[in-house]
């Protein structure tokens, strides 16, 4: 007997909790109506993804079936294995593009962590002569894409001799504007205190840095590393990269794709690949990077 | 005149060398930002310096380059119409993905606020995850393939709204409206993030504050507190928005074709490729990147005088 009482009561608390939690200026039919819609969009966000990964998965007379279904009745791993098996008789194996993409991501995306956060640290904590204005050219530089430099881009690139290797693309990555405006952004929330703190105890700035700054700001490193990453890992490195053992991941999906219709499903099995990396970073460092990106906006 | 003139000689002579004096006992700042100051001028600054000076010459890497003035300009304006369909396309992709993708971040994110924590969580990952999920947009070709077997075709023939296949891709008609679904579905990118954490950082007590005031519904909610708590990251979003719709290439080349069937789907940035990386006519190239260039700059300044009276 008492042992339902106290079931009781333990449901009846959150209820009350909820209660007091709700917002102000919040109707129950507005709500309902505003999750409705959200269920709708998110279900309509995903089924391509789901579709990807579905057609992945379909054996070959499934995927040209009429009417086509969207989810797989025998799902099979045979898209996956084909792409070894079918890649590596060609000169270059599938393995090797793989390689070459998680290299060009990791090198890039660690140089770029490293270069801007020691730009973004001076910016953020210490004032001289030509940092304001310099922070402000590379927030103009934000406003422009890639694109428009692509050319010119090219032309240093070849002259520093460093067409037809990884470098091409490697070190231009470094320099992302976005890295080091999210970094010094959120550096400066930092207390100036602990750094002085650091200094009267006789460290030096390299050690202020290592020691003191860089990990007080791991959630900035993730935002970082995944913006970095969803840029490097999506690199189809075409116009600097000749040889074909050095092009990437996304380029060999290009290729499979206009092998025709009947590498559907390998096209679609690279694909889950390509998108698998980037959006697993993000779902295990999300809260870190929300972390980061509330001290993203941009002043006057 | 002459002693005014003098006065502000001398204050400047002095400026100057207390802004050397600093600079020489800040020599650490200097080393710690000169790998990325060195980097970022190799990269972003001398680039865009030299596309505007190729733009005034004929360049086609074999030969050195040669005056021409403002040829270049002439000739892009006066008489290429692929340039002028390539503007048209780009302009028509950016009115419409440009501002409806923005506010769509920032609805979401507003409607995905009140959620609870976890349910909150997933909500994010499944908004961005198009955006993240990079070169996955391909999925759409299959989607909207020409033959019975795509999934659309399919559909719209079992409702018996059509009798034969539509060829999605290589119709003109449908080009454009395809690859602005599919840049839309991929909007909620980096200001979508923004906006989730900022809306995160407004201060509870502002709501209940204004609900005494006589803050109505939502909406008025949304104008009066939300919005001006949330300038700077509106202002960080539109630069996302504004740079990513103009720079639209990726989604056309690839479900389009590159090129795509009479021009349908280009846009100035393939037209960029087209005579950069297959025709070598870099000087002509740079005129275009240059012109993309001013009007991404100059949108971007206008739009950021606009958000400013957000919420006044």
């Amino acid at each position: 007997m008492s042992k339902k009482r106290k079931e009781t009561k333990i449901e009846k608390q959150p209820r009350h909790v909820v209660l007091k939690r709700r917002q102000p200026n919040r109707s129950r039919v507005g709500d309902f109506f505003v999750y409705l819609f959200l269920l709708l969009m998110a279900v309509a966000m995903v089924f391509p993804l789901v579709y990807a990964i579905e057609s992945a998965l379909k054996p070959l007379d499934e995927l040209f079936k009429f009417p086509p279904t969207v989810f797989a009745q025998n799902p099979t791993l045979d898209n996956f294995s084909d792409l070894f098996v079918t890649m590596g008789k060609s000169w270059v194996t599938f393995s090797r593009y793989i390689f070459n993409t998680v290299f060009i991501t990791a090198v890039g995306t660690f140089g770029h962590l490293i270069v801007a956060s020691m730009g973004a640290f001076v910016l953020a904590k210490y004032e001289f002569p030509g940092g304001q204005a310099f922070f402000k050219v590379v927030t103009v530089a934000m406003m422009f894409s890639g694109y428009v430099t692509s050319i010119p881009n090219y032309l240093i690139i070849n002259s520093l001799g460093w067409i037809d290797t990884y470098w091409a693309i490697i070190i231009p990555a470094f320099a992302l504007p976005t890295g080091l405006f999210l970094m010094k952004q959120f550096m400066e929330g930092l207390p100036t205190s602990l750094i002085e703190a650091a200094k009267i105890d006789g460290a030096n700035e390299w050690r202020v840095f290592s020691g003191i700054v860089m990990p007080n700001v791991k959630p900035a490193w993730l935002t970082l590393i995944i913006f970095s990453v969803q840029g490097l890992w999506n690199n189809r490195a075409a116009t600097f990269i000749y040889s074909e053992e050095k092009k990437t991941l996304v380029y060999a999906l290009q290729q499979i794709q206009s092998g025709g219709i009947a590498r559907t499903g390998q096209s679609a099995a690279v694909q889950v690949i390509v998108m698998a990396v980037p959006i697993c970073i993000f779902i295990l460092s999300e809260s870190q990077i929300l972390e980061t990106m509330a001290s993203s906006g941009l002043k006057d | 005149m002459k002693e005014y003139l003098q006065k502000y000689v001398t204050l400047r002579k002095h400026n100057f060398r207390v802004a050397v004096k600093k600079a020489k006992r800040s020599k650490m700042c200097y080393a710690f930002l000169a790998p990325y100051a060195i980097l970022f001028t190799l990269f972003y600054i001398l680039p865009v310096c030299s596309s505007i000076f190729f733009s005034f010459t004929y360049y086609n890497i074999l030969e050195s380059p040669r005056f021409i003035g403002i040829q270049n300009y002439i000739n892009l304006i006066l008489a290429d119409d692929i340039f002028l369909t390539g503007v048209k396309n780009t302009f028509m992709i950016a009115v419409i993905t440009g501002p409806l993708g923005y506010i769509m971040s920032f609805l979401f994110a507003w409607l995905i606020n009140e959620l609870p924590r976890w349910i909150r969580t997933i909500a994010v990952v499944v908004f961005y995850a198009p955006s993240i999920a990079g070169n996955v947009f391909v999925i759409f070709s299959i989607l909207f393939r020409g033959d019975a077997y795509g999934q659309v075709n399919a559909l719209l023939i079992d409702m018996g709204l059509i009798d034969a296949p539509v060829l999605w891709l290589t119709n003109p008609a449908y080009m454009l409206p395809i690859c602005m679904v599919v840049i839309l579905w991929m909007s909620l990118g980096m200001g979508f993030l923004s906006f989730v954490a900022g809306l995160q950082g407004v201060d509870r007590s502002q709501y209940e504050a204004g609900c005494i005031d006589g803050v109505k519904n939502r909406w008025q909610e949304l104008w009066f507190i939300t919005l001006p708590n949330m300038k700077p990251m509106l202002m960080f979003g539109a630069v996302m928005a504004i740079t990513q719709s103009f720079g639209v290439c990726d989604v056309t080349m690839a479900l389009c074709g590159y090129p795509s069937t009479d021009y349908a789907a280009r846009t100035v940035v393939t037209h960029l490729f087209d005579y950069g990386f297959s025709r070598f006519e870099m000087g002509y190239a740079s005129a275009i990147a240059t012109m993309l260039f001013l009007v991404m700059i100059l949108c971007n300044k206008a739009i950021q005088s606009l958000l400013r009276r957000v919420g006044t």
